[in-house]
């Protein structure tokens, strides 16, 4: 790790924090399609018989 | 929805490379600056995510006018997909700002005209969804929605200058300008650029990842009512 | 277009709703910042542009949810669609009247209220040509604002979240220029700008809102 000095606390929280936010997004975003996906699926399915 | 499969994942693939590349070389193999010292590091997730909360609120402009005029669903349905990763990249950028500000100017916050500005495109983003998210039929949502990004695109730039006219600010001048001699240094500016890259990639990946969403759900709620009809 | 302005002010002013509430509402929000920040003559006097301003704005926000929802839920908005009156002279309309009846009276009750909040001598006529320029910009913002929101049920927070934001620049500037009015300095311009945004406004948001109420009353 390099030596980040007296402003560790501030750079490993800004990483962590947007990273962290990113991730989320993302991880939602993904599970919404997924759902979404499944739902669509179980209609279409319904309907083709 | 045909094309956009194949291309989903190499969007995500490249966009992770630019991000892991531009994040270790930064965080890692970069000096500490002269006067910032380690802080200089947020540079990376600060300046991509303010550029990508801008640009996020004007593709959606851009989609709600596409919508206006030519009645593309899809359009509606992007610009709508759009906003909460406008939103993320906005609240990225506020709190990347704020603790940076912190050790440089010595408080958390400050009415500085640019984080101000940021604050105030929350709130517009804000509204935006949650306008999104009170009407039901979606025709007249996508509709009121586009009208609302166009009105509020409008007083967003005349907030911006209300606000530096507000207060002349803590931040430095413009840092990416095509002004070579006031541009951040080469050794920064480079990871920069691949971070950039990174976060515009990201973006449109997940905004294809959520336009293909909303699309299946808008599908789904049209057979749905021919089910609950026949 | 009169006689819908001129009906307008009439059910304001009967039906006990529109009139004075904005008024009182404004007395009101400036009478409680005192209690809330402390007595001391000096903090008042300084923040007693951004709060007149504030509280005009809060006022104003409040009396919108009247534009258009009582028209809309008895049928009357969709009458006037079909009148030959084009939608953008309605809302225009509507938008003077709700001025009349919050803009106006608080434009002129203001620099009573800052004598209460100890507004230094020379920014009262800063406050009241800012007020009385910008406050038409609130009632043509806050009507698009109200056309938004005129099919929901609990619209007035969404409505508010939607049109505070749209606020800011008139605010901004309309504060700053009482304030520089205080300090004795040039206020020209802050207030060519209030008086920009209003007259883009005015040129805009009529049309804006016009096309906001065609949709919802489709």
């Amino acid at each position: 790790m390099p030596d980040l000095g007296k402003y560790a606390v501030e750079v490993y929280a800004a990483y962590g924090i947007s990273l962290g936010l990113l991730v989320a997004v993302a991880l939602i975003s993904w599970r919404q399609s997924a759902r979404a996906k499944a739902e669509l699926d179980k209609i279409e399915a319904r309907r083709n018989g | 929805m045909g094309w956009t499969a194949p291309v989903l994942p190499w969007l995500f693939g490249l966009s992770f490379a630019c991000l892991i590349i531009s994040l270790i070389w930064g965080f890692f193999f970069t000096p500490d600056d002269y006067r910032q010292g380690a802080t200089v590091k947020i540079i990376y997730l600060h300046v991509p995510s303010a550029l990508m909360a801008i640009n996020a609120w004007f593709m959606m402009l851009v989609a709600s006018l596409i919508w206006l005029i030519r009645r593309h669903h899809v359009s509606a349905l992007a610009a709508k997909a759009a906003a909460p990763i406008g939103i993320t990249m906005t609240l990225i950028a506020l709190l990347t700002g704020a603790i940076w500000g912190q050790p440089m100017w010595g408080t958390f916050w400050a009415w500085d005209p640019r984080l101000t500005s940021f604050l105030i495109l929350f709130l517009f983003y804000l509204g935006y969804m949650a306008l999104w998210g009170a009407i039901d039929d979606p025709d007249t949502a996508a509709d009121l929605t586009s009208l609302l990004c166009i009105v509020g695109s409008v007083f967003a730039v005349l907030s911006r200058y209300a606000v530096n006219f507000w207060n002349q600010g803590l931040h430095q001048g413009a840092s990416l300008s095509l002004d070579k001699e006031k541009n951040v240094a080469d050794v920064f500016y480079h990871p920069l650029l691949v971070s950039i890259a990174g976060f515009v990639l990201l973006f449109l990946a997940l905004v294809l990842l959520r336009t293909r969403t909303e699309i299946r759900l808008r599908r789904a709620r049209a057979l749905l009512i021919r089910e609950g009809r026949s | 277009m009169i006689a819908l302005i001129l009906r307008d002010l009439r059910l304001a002013v009967r039906a006990g709703g529109g009139f004075g509430l904005g008024l009182a509402f404004f007395l009101i929000v400036i009478v409680l910042v005192p209690f809330g920040v402390g007595p001391d003559a000096q903090l008042l006097s300084k923040i007693a542009p951004g709060i007149l301003w504030v509280a005009a704005l809060l006022a104003s926000l409040l009396s919108l949810d009247r534009v258009f929802a009582l028209d809309y839920e008895d049928g009357a908005l969709a009458l006037l669609a079909t009148s030959p009156l084009p939608l953008e002279s309605v809302s225009l309309a509507k938008a003077l009247a709700h001025w009349i009846t919050t803009g106006l009276p608080l434009t002129i009750a203001a620099p009573v209220l800052g004598f209460l909040l100890n507004l230094e001598g020379d920014a009262y006529g800063h406050l009241f040509i800012t007020l009385l320029i910008g406050t038409p910009a609130l009632s043509l913002i806050g009507t698009f604002g109200a056309a938004l929101t005129v099919g929901l049920r609990r619209g007035g927070l969404l409505m508010s979240l939607l049109v505070l934001p749209l606020y800011v620049p008139t605010l901004i500037f309309g504060a700053e220029a009482v304030r520089l009015g205080g300090d004795g300095l040039d206020a020209a311009v802050p207030i060519a700008f209030v008086g920009g945004i209003t007259a883009g406004c005015l040129a805009l948001m009529p049309f804006a809102a016009a096309a906001v109420l065609r949709i919802n009353l489709r």
